[in-house]
């Protein structure tokens, strides 16, 4: 895929990410060859491969209903950027989302 | 397929032309586990906040979830409830979104491959027409933290932060996607009262909205009758009971039914029921277009269900709430909504089976059950099941009645006595007497006795003021101690008064 296919302000906004016109441009080149090398895959024989969503030759990895021990509340809020009380303190919400 | 024969479903009348309302409803609902999804954390309503939480659920670089077998198997149940269709392979996706109380900033979720597929809702409404609600799918994905827009001292206008509680993130959840099969305010309520029921009945969740763990969003349009195409839909969130599901349905169909009216177009959007206002508004989207650019997730395995797993868990479906509902009302001929009650109060079915067994007249038996039995249930806090009235000593008392042998005032008596003392109904019945005076002579004498002592009644009836009768009527069975029959007493009454003959 060519540089030029790939939306980098879509993809910007969709992370959140106030880029430059320059940086556009320079992660619009990155990216582009970053998918170029993938796409060295589509030259692969792959007819006889059936389709998967997992590279990992595994099933079912599962554990019992069993409760395990939560961090201390301390030690969970030391590493928030802001706290009130037992709660972490984020930038107001809008709006609900499910 | 038009799946809802639906007699509540009155076409509106919008510019002369008749309207039907299409509904389909997105259901998430809490599934009662020890623990979270992914993690060992515990899965409790109402802890102290972020007491619940570890580095699986926070979301921390390098955690690794592992799924809940526990959860997977409630939800598969719930799906075989329905007759849903369980794939022999499901995957779980990562659904991508920013949101603060959502801390790996995805949601493990299910997109193209979920565990249950298919299945039919049947429920029956309380005008007892029969209706069902298809199941596009049940998938499963995990709950995100609970924020609340207060700060501590108690502001929710003005305040610029919001405050995370992340107990609740990671808990298992699953949604229940109907197709737009439903067609009218009641049958959304009786759809969701099935799904209720069935998930109490199989111990999928204790379904209590007020605490969150049910969380309903119905999307809802309105086209002309005939039309295969849908109307624009709008998406109703925020009920907080199956009544504010019912009203948020009636104001939002009379809104869009205004707009189109008067000539308007239906916005797609997403609205918030407003309780007090009785009405939905419009919520600002925390994005416009979502692209969620779900992903199978690399952490986790495929879940794959062999044959047998899958007969295991549909064999452990026994006494389905629906199956009882339907046998209640077809075979025993009781009313929707003393099917309806019976289902629903814990326990209760059980000891209604039990005692028709045993009785075999099922419309006398949930008359005491739904009666003086719930009654009893409430006032003393002890359910009928586990009373010392069983269900032999209420079969005693049903055949008691039946057999005219008590009046319905005994009957009542002994239920209340036997709840809290025990013993044979029929033992007490034979030591004490209390068989019910059906032999006129007995009956004769205590009516001569009462018109004797009562010499102003009996003129005042004279005069006419016929009222007094239950007056008398009464005396008749005080003196008795209750055991006259009241039919004959009265009958006995009016003929020593003169005018038996009537």
């Amino acid at each position: 895929m060519a540089s030029g296919d790939i939306d980098v302000a879509y993809v910007a906004k969709l992370a959140r990410l106030a880029l430059t016109p320059a940086e556009v441009e320079r992660f619009g080149a990155q990216l582009g060859a970053l998918l170029e090398h993938v796409d060295r895959l589509a030259a692969l024989p792959v007819a006889d491969v059936g389709a998967t969503a997992q590279v990992i030759a595994q099933s079912n990895v599962m554990r019992d209903d069993v409760v395990r021990p939560s961090l201390d509340r301390e030690t969970v809020l030391g590493g928030a950027p802001e706290r009130d009380g037992a709660y972490f303190r984020v930038p107001r919400i809008i709006g609900e989302d499910a | 397929m038009s799946a809802t024969l639906d007699a509540a479903a009155a076409p509106i009348a919008i510019g002369g032309v008749a309207y039907e309302v299409v509904m389909g409803i997105e259901c998430h609902v809490e599934l009662k586990t020890e623990t979270k999804m992914f993690c060992g954390c515990r899965n409790v309503f109402g802890a102290e906040p972020n007491t619940n939480v570890c580095p699986v659920c926070l979301g921390m670089p390098g955690a690794l979830p592992v799924p809940n077998r526990l959860a997977i198997e409630l939800l598969v149940k719930a799906g075989l409830a329905f007759g849903s269709e369980i794939p022999a392979y499901s995957k779980f996706d990562r659904k991508n979104y920013f949101y603060p109380d959502m801390p790996k900033d995805y949601q493990i979720s299910q997109f193209d491959m979920p565990l249950t597929q298919g299945g039919v809702v049947p429920f029956w409404l309380p005008d007892g027409t029969h209706g069902s609600c298809r199941l596009t799918r049940i998938h499963l994905e995990e709950d995100t933290g609970k924020s609340s827009h207060a700060s501590r001292d108690g502001r929710i206008a003005g305040s610029t932060h919001s405050l995370v509680d992340f107990n609740r993130a990671g808990v298992p959840l699953m949604e229940c996607v109907s197709e737009p099969d439903i067609r009218s305010a009641p049958a959304a309520v009786a759809y969701l009262e099935a799904l209720k029921r069935t998930f109490v009945a199989l111990g999928v969740s204790d379904v209590k909205m007020e605490e969150g763990s049910l969380r309903c969003d119905v999307n809802l349009s309105l086209r002309p009758v005939g039309q295969e195409e849908y109307g624009t839909k709008t998406e109703i969130k925020n009920m907080n009971s199956f009544n504010s599901v019912r009203r948020a349905i009636e104001s939002e169909m009379a809104r869009q039914a205004e707009i189109l009216e008067n000539g308007g177009r239906i916005v797609q959007e997403t609205r918030g029921w407003d309780e007090a206002a009785g009405t939905t508004h419009s919520m600002r989207s925390k994005e416009q277009a979502h692209d969620y650019r779900y992903f199978p997730d690399p952490d986790l395995t495929p879940i794959e269900f062999a044959p047998l797993d899958v007969t295991r868990l549909r064999e452990s479906l026994v006494g389905l709430p629906q199956a009882r509902i339907d046998r209640f009302v077809s075979d025993d001929k009781l009313s929707i909504a003393q099917a309806h009650q019976i289902v629903d109060t814990p326990g209760l079915a059980d000891y209604y089976d039990a005692a028709t067994a045993l009785t075999e007249k099922p419309q006398a038996t949930a008359n005491f059950v739904l009666g003086d039995l719930s009654r009893l249930a409430n006032e003393t806090g002890v359910p009928a099941g586990e009373s010392r009235l069983g269900v032999e000593s209420l079969a005693e008392i049903v055949a008691l009645v039946e057999a005219k042998t008590i009046n319905s005032k005994t009957a009542k008596d002994l239920i209340a006595r036997v709840w809290s003392d025990g013993g044979s109904p029929r033992e007490i019945v034979a030591a004490e007497g209390l068989g019910q005076v059906s032999d006129s002579g007995a009956i004769d004498t205590l009516v001569a006795a009462v018109l004797a002592a009562n010499e102003k009644s009996v003129a005042d009836y004279r005069a006419g003021k016929t009222k007094v009768m239950g007056f008398l009527v009464g005396q008749v069975m005080k003196q008795s101690r209750g055991t006259a029959n009241p039919t004959l007493a009265e009958e006995r009454l009016r003929a020593a008064l003169g005018d038996g003959a009537e």
